[in-house]
């Protein structure tokens, strides 16, 4: 994924090419064009914002998280469900995604020699797999879940669902991490004595751990948006209960917000805007974190 | 160069290889060593299986489709009426509302997204780039749902029908695609922006030196130089536009038609699929593998996309 790539090495300070010719029409018109597909972005995220606030403000109230939705009365409906769901599925999500996609990278980058096969076949595999559409994962979700015996709709297969969707970003962003530790870090630890795996234990990975993090956290941020794939569990659509386990049935906001908009009373749109507005916060919170993170680390080095 | 190895020849790039026997490494590993070793080679394993299951778990339902349905009829039927009495199995309305969406969303997003990536990588200064790159790449970050509410209900009504006087009805093909191409306008950016970041400095001089402008040097040496990562860049968006669920399935519509006037709804591939699952159809009936017959055209689509794409990637690669 584009965003968790960190910033290239560049040496491009941008130069001052000769003044001539620098303010000629044509170079005005075109630099005016560049500015405007910029600011034409920037405009968009922001009227995006702006809308979903002023449309859902009036419902951002304390029934939005403590009440459960409501098929007849929009006015007390609330989200509660759908924001417990979200928290344990994207939990779960997280505790399956992170080891696998740090081992899997860990492999990959400090063990598997350029000639092994198996870590070919892999790569090409951690390629392929991250441009599969995620509505795909829901239908692997659901046949897994047939297959290993437990119900489409609970905590669990959602989580798997969100976890192979985002392994690929994983275990992409976790080699980056890995490829930016110095090998002096290594060497000096094999030096005195440490095996390979103590070196990638006490060595490697913790100094990988902001890289790792950024990019886990703006997966997760992804993991947290997406409804596609849970659509396929089946019947998360009307959920009044809390979730209380992994073979508990669930729903979350993307799928609440999907719900709500589908309905035709003004009230529910309002309601899904509100529940959009807490998601986008979410979302955005997230997302300055890692880059917090990011430009932190990425000033460190 | 980490060789740990006594003896071994010099060793290539980074990572720590497997030393051949005269290692100095302690003979006997730990046996925890071992496990964790072994627990590394599943984790890796993991995206095989998962690749094998996607396949699996499309190809198996499908088949049982392809048994009641012929292949031509499914790929060249203009019909699709799976729900109706008298149902009829073309796949090609579906494939006409993707075609429309994604159309519409790159015809947005190239010209835009290139825009700001030519600003960011030849124009604004580093601060600058801090700044408005990761927030531009927010909008990849904003849930496909706050999306698909933004589409029905602003920019259908309100920026469409108000602002421009373009009619179209409450769902339309044309503003699915154009918020779906907002969606991918940091996909496109973002790694065009790179594509042309790594383009070495010295071919910029030389232009410069030749007497060029910055706009010259842009779009005569810069660009065909970054054109191979600039390709990847729209391809992965392409494959992005394809694959998108929500936008489609909340403002395009969920009426299955040939689609030849963008105003009114469609339905697409990935809209098919989403109404489908929040319908009722029982496990193994025609209607449920119907779906999965849907789900496999649609990933062996995005599969050749991404070969192609990934040509692409590796062939920019090579050249610096």
């Amino acid at each position: 994924m584009a965003t968790i790539t960190a910033e290239p090495a560049r040496d491009t300070k941008p130069l001052t090419a000769a003044a001539h010719g620098e303010k000629n029409p044509q170079s005005l018109v075109f630099l005016v064009l560049l500015w405007l597909s910029l600011a034409f972005g920037l405009l968009v995220l922001t009227v995006l914002i702006v809308t979903t606030f002023i449309e859902g403000m009036a419902r951002m109230d304390i029934q939005l998280f403590t009440n459960y939705t409501s098929q007849i009365d929009p006015g007390s409906a609330g989200a509660r469900a759908a924001i417990l769901g979200t928290a344990w599925v994207i939990g779960v999500t997280a505790l399956l995604a992170i080891p696998v996609g740090v081992a899997a990278a860990a492999y990959l980058e400090e063990f598997a020699s350029k000639e092994n096969r198996f870590a070919h076949l892999v790569e090409l595999n951690v390629q392929n797999l991250a441009a599969v559409p995620a509505i795909i994962y829901g239908m692997l979700a659901a046949a897994a879940a047939v297959a290993i015996g437990i119900p489409r709709n609970t905590v669990l297969a959602g989580g798997i669902a969100l976890a192979l969707l985002i392994l690929p970003v994983i275990i992409v962003a976790t080699r980056e991490a890995l490829r930016a530790v110095p090998q002096e870090i290594r060497q000096g630890s094999l030096a005195l004595g440490a095996s390979p795996m103590q070196t990638l234990q006490r060595q490697t990975i913790p100094a990988a751990v902001p890289g790792i993090a950024t990019g886990t956290i703006l997966a997760l941020s992804r993991a947290m948006g997406e409804a596609a794939p849970l659509l396929l569990l089946g019947g998360l659509v009307f959920v009044k209960f809390d979730p209380n386990g992994l073979m508990s049935g669930f729903t979350t906001m993307p799928i609440q917000i999907f719900d709500w908009s589908s309905r035709s009373q003004e009230e529910f749109q309002q309601l899904a805007a509100a529940a959009s507005i807490l998601l986008l916060v979410l979302v955005i919170a997230m997302n300055g974190v890692a880059i917090i993170i990011r430009n932190k680390f990425s000033t460190a080095r | 160069m980490t060789t740990i190895s006594a003896g071994a020849g010099p060793s290539t790039t980074g990572g720590l290889r497997p030393s051949p026997p005269t290692s100095l490494r302690s003979s006997r590993p730990r046996r925890g060593e071992k496990v964790a070793h072994g627990f590394l080679v599943i984790a890796a394993g993991v995206s095989i299986l998962t690749t094998v299951g996607i396949v699996l778990s499309l190809l198996i339902p499908a088949l049982q489709f392809f048994r009641e349905v012929g292949v031509v009829e499914f790929l060249t039927g203009t019909s699709w009426t799976p729900r109706f009495a008298q149902a009829s199995f073309g796949v090609l309305p579906l494939i006409t509302g993707t075609l429309w969406t994604t159309g519409i969303a790159l015809t947005v997003a190239i010209p835009i997204g290139l825009g700001a990536a030519i600003y960011l990588s030849e124009y604004a200064s580093t601060r600058t780039r801090k700044i408005f790159k990761p927030t531009l790449e927010l909008l990849a970050g904003v849930p496909s749902v706050v999306y698909g509410l933004f589409a029905v209900t602003f920019v259908g009504p309100v920026v469409l029908n108000d602002w421009l006087g373009i009619e179209v009805s409450t769902f339309s093909v044309l503003s699915a695609g154009l918020v779906l191409g907002v969606m991918i306008i940091p996909t496109v950016a973002s790694l065009s922006e790179d594509a042309m970041s790594a383009v070495p400095r010295a071919l910029r001089e030389a232009s410069y030196g030749l007497g060029a402008n910055r706009m010259r040097t842009v779009l005569r040496v810069v660009f065909p130089a970054a054109i191979s990562g600039i390709a990847a860049a729209i391809v992965l968006g392409l494959s992005r536009a394809v694959g998108e669920t929500m936008i489609v399935a909340m403002a395009a519509g969920s009426q299955a038609k040939m689609v030849t006037n963008p105003l009114e709804g469609g339905q697409t591939m990935t809209g098919f699929i989403a109404s489908a699952a929040l319908g009722d159809s029982v496990q193994g009936s025609l209607q449920y593998n119907t779906l999965f017959a849907v789900g496999l055209t649609l990933f062996i689509i995005t599969l050749i996309i991404n070969m192609i794409s990934i040509r692409l990637v590796n062939r920019y690669r090579e050249i610096y």
